[in-house]
């Protein structure tokens, strides 16, 4: 212990703060959301995830304009060419096959080039699992959109009017979620053509039951609120309490949600396709890639390995993306 | 004394009626407020304290009885009517939780301005912000605060948001369910004596809902106790306090803890046999001017003959 000199009781002066001065609020006037992507910013996997998300939906979307190559051009002379990048030799990317140069011995012209190789008909793999990943996403939206139109919707009402209208709406949501997606698949296949209206179709009658059963249970939570209860003893409106005070007390959960559905979504279209009563030929999809790319595994095992790491990529940088977005929105949660 | 704000006649509140989970919470309560005073309601947990002021403000719909608030009973009437548009203007209140009852997603502005959205008071947004600060002022907030959200509130100052949101629509009678009971004791007092100077600044009426009897003597003009769901005694807080008159108010008396350690030691409480209330048809008797216990006409007897 040093010395330490003992001070004087008079050198301490009472401090002078006003009245209105005690009640200032220093810290910065952080809304929720901000709070929330400041969180979500020092999640690293889901930083990564979400700019890989970003990257494979322009990547897809620029394919609307342009591809490398025409994706439903079939070329026989083309067939099961390896990968190759230009002269750059890289290994596994020169265009060479059992030591043999494919792309001489097919007599393909100079300065044409199948980044990702091409399939049994000459199609360019690139240019397929681009269109592939497009309509993966596509679903995803669709899946969106029914989840937040209908599951919202369905939840608020049920969770909010209670009572019979709850049970009554509930029993459906259970006789609905008691049949599996692949039976109501192929019970579309009877009335609809394969291919998206039926995925589509299958989408809607199923995808949303998670979302509208976590938002009742949210909603059943939210309308015993004191602020709930004193919204309606100011007056307002079963819809304005909904749209004011339940929609953004439920946008965390509606998000995450989301993000979840979204894979789901994509997973259940690929699975639909690679057994056969997903979109039919020539479409491509993710699933009908791994598909035809499975059949030629042994000889030409890049058909089937570029399309799976786009869709596990895909799937992986979605739910750590939603993982991220629960810690996020929910600190308490976090583990 | 003066004119009665709010008359409640046979009140019963019943849930989930016929089922075999139902509750009479509430059991024929008749009483009256007074305009400009403040009637404190205290009794145990479930005793109904609560269900009393969310049926008086009609959150929820009473299964019978009459309710009139300055001449109009308003017991039955349906959402979204303007008798009940306008019901909803004169009478607010003040939650227990100021953690739940502010919307953790609105600034501060908004929430105390949504009744003046409601009812159309302000009709730009300059005179919203004027009106936001004028009652962030008189609660004692300070005008930048408009612009926070609630989380960066302590739990004093978002009961003073609250009260702000119930002043917004200008009502002539509050509802206070427990206000202080989620507060620290050296706030209670901060929050108590603002709701009193308001009170004495506007003329409101209050029902204050509590239970720790030593706040309400100091609020209230008349106590009214409750216990399973009946009114057992209803009097001028000094009466209440000095001359309770049924068992169960002596037995809650009883219960408060005296500061004094020697006194402490020696109080006794009295414990409060609830079956001796099953026999026998009781009312609220008025047994003395502006005292009213439930008892049957042989207790009202003793009572009197004890004075």
């Amino acid at each position: 212990m040093a010395d330490t000199k003992p001070i004087a009781p008079d050198a301490f002066a009472p401090a002078q703060v006003a009245e209105t001065a005690k009640e200032q609020i220093a810290a910065p006037n952080l809304t929720f959301s901000q709070d929330a992507l400041r969180r979500l910013k020092q999640n690293k996997a889901a930083v990564i995830s979400f700019w890989l998300l970003v990257l494979i939906f322009a990547a897809a979307l620029l394919s609307l304009v342009v591809t490398p190559h025409d994706p439903n051009a079939q070329n026989l002379n083309y067939t099961y060419l390896p990968p190759k990048w230009g002269n750059l030799h890289v290994p596994f990317f020169d265009g060479y096959q059992n030591g043999i140069d494919m792309y001489a011995h097919n007599q393909v012209p100079k300065g044409t080039y199948f980044l990702l190789g091409t399939d049994y008909l000459g199609r360019d793999l690139l240019s397929r699992i681009l269109v592939g990943t497009r309509i993966s996403l596509f679903i995803g939206v669709i899946a969106t959109l029914f989840d937040l139109v209908i599951g919202v919707g369905y939840g608020i009402i049920s969770g909010w009017n209670g009572g019979w209208v709850d049970t009554l709406m509930q029993r459906v949501i259970e006789i609905i979620s008691s049949v599996p997606n692949l039976v109501v698949v192929i019970l579309m296949l009877l009335v609809f053509k394969p291919g998206l209206t039926s995925i589509i179709v299958a989408i809607a009658v199923t995808s949303w039951i998670t979302m509208a059963r976590l938002i009742r249970a949210q909603t059943l939570k939210l309308k015993d609120q004191e602020f709930v209860l004193a919204a309606r003893t100011l007056g307002e409106s079963s819809v304005k309490i909904a749209v004011k005070h339940l929609v953004p007390n439920l946008s965390s959960t509606i998000i995450i949600q989301t993000m979840f559905t979204i894979p789901t979504a994509i997973f259940f279209e690929a699975f639909l396709s690679y057994i056969g009563i997903g979109l039919p030929a020539p479409t491509a999809s993710l699933g009908t890639l791994l598909n035809d790319g499975q059949k030629a595994l042994q000889t030409q095992p890049y058909l089937l390995i570029y399309p799976a790491i786009v869709i596990v990529v895909l799937m992986l940088a979605f739910n750590l993306l939603a993982d991220g977005l629960r810690d996020a929105f929910d600190p308490k949660s976090a583990h | 004394m003066t004119e009665a704000l709010v008359k409640v006649r046979h009140l019963v509140q019943t849930f989930n009626a016929g089922k075999k989970d139902e509750v009479r919470a509430l059991q024929d309560l008749s009483f009256e407020i007074y305009k400009g005073e403040t009637l404190g309601l205290v009794g145990e947990s479930g005793s109904g304290k609560t269900t009393t002021g969310r049926a008086l403000i009609r959150l929820y719909r009473p299964t019978s009885g009459e309710i009139v608030f300055a001449g109009q009973d308003i017991a039955q009437l349906k959402n979204g009517t303007p008798q009940m548009l306008a019901f909803r203007r004169q009478t607010q209140m003040i939650f227990q939780d100021p953690y739940a009852s502010l919307n953790p997603r609105m600034k501060v502005k908004d929430i105390i301005a949504e009744g003046l959205d409601i009812h159309h008071l302000v009709h730009s947004s300059q005179e919203r912000d004027a009106r936001v600060a004028a009652l962030l002022a008189e609660v004692g907030l300070n005008r930048d605060h408009a612009s926070r959200y609630p989380h960066e509130f302590s739990g004093g100052q978002r009961q003073r948001i609250g009260i702000a949101r119930a002043l917004a629509v200008q009502p002539q009678f509050i509802i206070a369910d427990e206000p202080i009971s989620a507060l620290d004791v050296s706030i209670q007092a901060q929050v108590v004596n603002l709701l009193k100077d308001i009170q004495a600044k506007k003329g409101l009426t209050y029902l204050f809902i509590a239970h720790d009897l030593s706040m309400v003597k100091y609020i209230s003009d008349r106590i009214a106790v409750m216990h399973n769901g009946r009114l057992v005694e209803l009097a001028s807080a000094d009466e209440v306090y000095n001359h309770p008159l049924h068992p169960y108010t002596q037995s809650l008396l009883s219960a408060i803890p005296e500061p004094d350690p020697d006194r402490e030691r020696q109080r006794e409480p009295l414990v409060y046999d609830a079956s001796m209330a099953e026999s026998g048809e009781r009312q609220l008797v008025e047994v003395f001017p502006e005292h009213y216990v439930l008892a049957t006409a042989a207790e009202v007897a003793t009572y009197r003959e004890a004075h």
